[in-house]
């Protein structure tokens, strides 16, 4: 039985990670990973009219550059799941248009990439598909416009505000046993909110769900700490690192360096507007598939868990002063 | 396995403030007000040259003193450096002119794609909107209290 707990999942035949595809935004590719992405871009315009275009190219390149790399066509990948921050999902959807892949289009905020691959990886175990891909993105510009303010407008932020990552990751997932890391296990978040209001306290609204669903999962896996070589949240950026590893604590669950947040990781502290780190869609991607992963392949690490975090906020909630509930879903990867 | 910090939301609220980072209030007071008042000093400036150069009267001179100003927070808005200098200066960088420029800009530069009419046309008060309305709803009460005062 896939189902060992209410949350998750066991899979009987684990997804198989073929290839990644990574595209960095500037500021991204300057940061302290810069080395372990793909593409790095100097100019986060991309060569497109508006930060929103860009988006949409940042993620095709992506999804081009692991199709690529796994040596497969579009026409070999029997589903593409993901999603990003725009409305309508326009940078997932628009970023596919040049390929003829079966597509569904996902929403967890800045969790869609876990949600994207626990899927993903459902329908390689039931066998609905041989060949699945999975990816998300986010872009700076884009996001300040539908989140925030202009661009070029002159605000001081909190020393708690996020940094909305540019870029996109896509993975190429296959049932094939014939590759050296897999997934075998994915737990499905629950929406919390514990009050939360500030829209730029993000962090402290998502470390909450990660919480839950790093307990949940231990719960339920049967795993411990130990088994893990790495334990990665989202975006929660340092103030919400620090917050979900004092609650860790706090259930007896001790946490050491094992426990790293993707939003601290991508950049350098001393980098400009960074804030208390990075956030968005592409935060977990990028990281994940840039940064650890390698990790696994080179055999420095055997267990991987990545706790994408996302707050479920839009304009309008905040708008109408509604706190922001947060979503954290979970896949664990290993090696073989 | 739970954590007291989650028993409500109550709790949960201290503790995000425990791990509020403090903010640097005197610091950003003090920067705020070197950086407002080095604003207003260059538009003295700017006007006392119009006053000395160009024979204008000093009140005569307010209106190109404005313009001068709101040309030059443009420009740097457009070069994309107001929104670093803003985010250093907080509250200096938000003095009349140079600021309400800046809305208007920075507006009209993210809309532009969008379009004249919906994108830019309608966008471009998106963020100075609020202190037109609040700013002529002030005036009208100000102006009826006065008239109130004078003539009754």
């Amino acid at each position: 039985m896939p189902r060992i707990g209410r949350h998750t999942w066991k899979f009987e035949h684990p997804a198989y990670v073929v290839s990644t595809g990574t595209v960095a935004g500037s500021t991204e590719s300057q940061g302290p990973l810069g080395g372990t992405f793909d593409v790095r871009i100097q100019d986060d315009y991309y060569g497109q009219s508006s930060w929103e275009r860009a988006e949409q190219k940042l993620f095709e390149h992506a999804v081009k550059i692991a199709m690529d790399k796994g040596h497969c066509s579009d026409a070999a990948v029997d589903l593409c799941i993901g999603g990003d921050l725009n409305a309508q999902l326009t940078g997932f959807f628009f970023g596919l248009r040049p390929f003829h892949i079966p597509s569904l289009g996902v929403y967890s905020a800045c969790a869609t990439i876990t949600e994207a691959l626990a899927i993903a990886a459902m329908a390689l175990d039931s066998g609905f598909a041989e060949t699945v891909l999975a990816g998300s993105s986010s872009h700076n510009g884009s996001a300040e416009r539908q989140f925030r303010f202009p661009t070029e407008y002159g605000v001081q932020k909190p020393p708690s505000a996020q940094r909305t990552v540019t870029g996109a990751g896509a993975i190429l997932l296959s049932r094939k046993p014939t590759q050296a890391i897999r997934i075998t296990h994915a737990t499905i978040g629950e929406v919390v909110d514990m009050g939360v209001k500030s829209p730029w306290e993000m962090g402290a609204a998502m470390a909450p769900a990660a919480f839950h669903t790093i307990e949940n999962h231990l719960t339920e896996s049967g795993f411990t700490l130990s088994d893990f070589d790495c334990i990665a949240t989202g975006d929660l950026g340092k103030i919400g690192h620090a917050m979900v590893r004092e609650m860790l604590d706090d259930a007896a669950i001790p946490t050491d360096s094992r426990l790293t947040d993707c939003g601290v990781l991508i950049y350098d502290f001393n980098q400009p507007e960074v804030f208390s780190g990075g956030s968005g869609g592409a935060c977990c991607s990028l990281v994940t598939f840039g940064h650890l992963l390698n990790q696994l392949a080179s055999g420095l690490w055997t267990r991987l868990l990545v706790c994408a975090t996302g707050a479920l906020l839009s304009t309008v909630t905040v708008g109408q002063s509604e706190s922001i509930p947060g979503i954290c879903h979970a896949v664990v990867f290993e090696r073989v | 396995m739970s954590t007291r910090h989650l028993s409500d939301q109550k709790t949960y609220q201290d503790f995000v403030k425990g791990h509020r980072p403090p903010r640097l209030v005197f610091l950003h007071s003090v920067r705020a007000f070197l950086v407002g008042g080095s604003i207003c000093l260059l538009g003295q400036g700017v006007q006392s040259l119009f006053v000395r150069y160009a024979n204008f009267s000093i009140k005569d001179a307010g209106n190109p003193t404005v313009a001068v100003m709101i040309i030059l927070s443009v420009i740097f808005t457009s070069l994309g450096v107001y929104d670093k200098f803003a985010n250093w200066a907080g509250a200096g960088s938000a003095v009349p002119v140079t600021g309400f420029a800046n809305t208007m800009a920075s507006a009209a530069l993210e809309y532009k794609r969008d379009g004249w009419i919906g994108g830019v046309g309608s966008n471009m008060f998106k963020l100075a909107g609020p202190v037109v309305v609040y700013g002529v709803v002030a005036a009208f009460f100000v102006a009826l209290i006065r008239y109130l005062i004078l003539h009754l």
